[in-house]
């Protein structure tokens, strides 16, 4: 459903941001994308959304090969959940607003009944129809934001760190809610996080990557089992298991930021 | 003046029935209702959800809530001091000095204009200045002894000019200058990576270890509390529902903190689903 190759993203003259990455997303299936701050695992999402159009390599999506600028019908393919609900969401526009916008832009009808049954699908329900952002708790406005990217009933969905402004709580409730979603819509998705045990929890193969470059690919039972080759991809699941001395004290850091 | 309570330890907190409230026209927001606990020369964690008064508890120690906010308690004691007596004058002998607290985006809570070196010497009590170059030497001691390799470099530099991890390793050196006998960290971690996170406990584990201090580490993530502290408490919605060694937290009984383990993702446990968290009225009920 989505292949990449040899993916390439330079910003200005500096050190590409993204710098070789290859991977491939099976129809149907969930793909983790795992890395620290700066490791350019959302610039690759960017890049695939069409958000950031000065990239080298090959993009495929459903078969297609995509150019650096898009069509129309590739957006109503590909949507995107923002990482921040409180910045994604337009504070002046209502629930219904933002859920008509997307369908009058693609030209689509049957507004009313489409909003009542996505707003029911992510479990929000017509009482926060003509709700303004400010009067929806963060769970709520992730919620909103995913009702957003599902009303063009797309084929494939690109998550930007979903849950990491939320509670623990809170975030369970919206794991389960794209879980169900993507049984119910055979939805493709890639998931980008910083959290190992959010990506680990949804997907079936996650990538590590770091400093542009995924390091190593896991399938479920080796993330499972714990067992990584790579040296940072195994920093990266002790560390994400919690604090631990002895680790911290011997292992020299293969992504250390200091002289 | 400063009110004398018997003695004990030096740098033992006491906190005994801590509220804090805000007033609005509409209607009275009771943020803590009723937080009782110690520390002493041990690392005690607290964690809660969002809005569950966590960081309020740790800012009310130091009198740090914002000016609207009322604050009571039966009793709010370090050491001898009692805090609820003390005038404003006399709490600047105990924030910084004999309290800390470690913000949780140094970015945030560095002077963006003044070179990091400058900014840690400022935190050096006026009785302990001494000349320029003493004063120096002091602050790449303690720069060094936050494990940054290359001191009389950083000293020079601006906030903006360091990485994350590194502006919180400056924070920590700031805050242990004046040599404090307990530290608050509200979310010291939040902001890093988990890799970067590792490395700065490490070095709070061990500065905290050889000076014998006492920590109070404010945290939404059990994980981390667990595996970092020795004591946690558990909030929700202003009240420690649950206290229990760290160790021990997997078999925590109350409802709340059983909800929250268990939607918890972890690596190696697969269930299709997350366990929701259902709340339950009684718990806001004592």
């Amino acid at each position: 459903m989505i292949a990449v190759e040899d993916l390439r993203v330079r910003f200005g003259t500096g050190a590409a941001a993204v710098d070789g990455v290859s991977f491939q997303v099976a129809p149907g299936e969930m793909f983790g994308l795992v890395g620290e701050s700066g490791c350019g695992k959302s610039t690759v999402l960017r890049a695939l959304c069409g958000l950031n159009r000065t990239w080298d390599g090959r993009i495929t999506i459903d078969g297609k090969a995509v150019a650096p600028t898009r069509s129309q019908a590739f957006f109503r393919d590909v949507q995107m959940v923002f990482q921040d609900p409180y910045g994604s969401l337009h504070p002046r526009h209502t629930v219904n607003t933002v859920l008509t916008e997307p369908l009058s832009i693609h030209g689509i009808g049957g507004t009313d009944a489409k909003v009542a049954a996505v707003l029911d699908q992510v479990g929000l329900g017509p009482a926060f129809r003509y709700r303004y952002p400010h009067q929806l708790s963060g769970g709520q406005r992730q919620r909103l934001a995913i009702a957003r990217a599902l009303i063009l009933e797309p084929k494939v969905l690109l998550l930007d760190e979903p849950t990491s402004a939320l509670d623990v709580s809170v975030q369970a409730e919206i794991l389960n809610l794209l879980h169900d979603i993507r049984q119910q819509r055979r939805l493709t998705c890639l998931l980008v996080s910083h959290d190992l045990a959010v990506v680990s929890h949804m997907c079936s193969r996650i990538a590590v990557m770091n400093r542009g470059r995924i390091v190593e690919e896991l399938s479920a039972a080796q993330l499972d089992a714990g067992t990584a080759h790579d040296a940072y991809a195994a920093e990266l699941l002790a560390a994400s298991r919690g604090y631990d001395r002895a680790l911290a004290e011997t292992r020299p850091a293969a992504n250390d930021p200091l002289p | 003046m400063t009110a004398v309570q018997p003695a004990g330890d030096a740098s033992q907190l006491v906190v005994d029935d801590l509220r804090i409230r805000f007033r609005t026209p509409q209607r009275v927001i009771e943020a803590v209702r009723g937080v009782s606990f110690t520390v002493v020369r041990e690392k005690v964690g607290i964690v809660g959800e969002s809005g569950s008064g966590k960081s309020m508890t740790g800012r009310a120690i130091l009198r740090l809530t914002p000016p609207a906010a009322e604050v009571s308690a039966k009793q709010l004691r370090f050491g001898r001091t009692d805090l609820l007596a003390c005038t404003e004058r006399d709490m600047l002998k105990v924030r910084g000095r004999r309290i800390a607290m470690i913000m949780q985006d140094p970015r945030h809570a560095l002077d963006p204009v003044m070179r990091v070196g400058l900014q840690i010497a400022e935190a050096i009590p006026a009785e302990r200045r001494g000349t320029r170059a003493e004063n120096r030497g002091r602050v790449l001691a303690m720069l060094e002894s936050v494990r940054i390799q290359d001191p009389e470099r950083v000293f020079d530099l601006y906030p903006h000019e360091v990485s994350g991890g590194m502006g919180q390793r400056v924070m920590i050196a700031m805050m242990l200058m004046p040599e404090p006998s307990l530290l608050i960290a509200d979310e010291p971690t939040s902001a890093l990576d988990v890799t970067v996170r590792l490395r700065v406990l490490a070095i709070l584990d061990e500065l905290v270890g050889q000076r014998n201090l006492g920590l109070l580490f404010i945290s939404h993530d059990l994980n981390l509390v667990a595996t970092f502290c020795d004591r946690v408490l558990i909030m929700y919605a202003g009240r420690i529902v649950e206290e229990c060694a760290a160790a021990d937290l997997a078999r925590a009984s109350h409802p709340y903190t059983r909800g929250l383990l268990a939607s918890l993702p972890r690596p190696g446990d697969r269930r299709a689903r997350l366990p929701v968290l259902a709340r339950d009225p009684a718990w806001l009920v004592p």
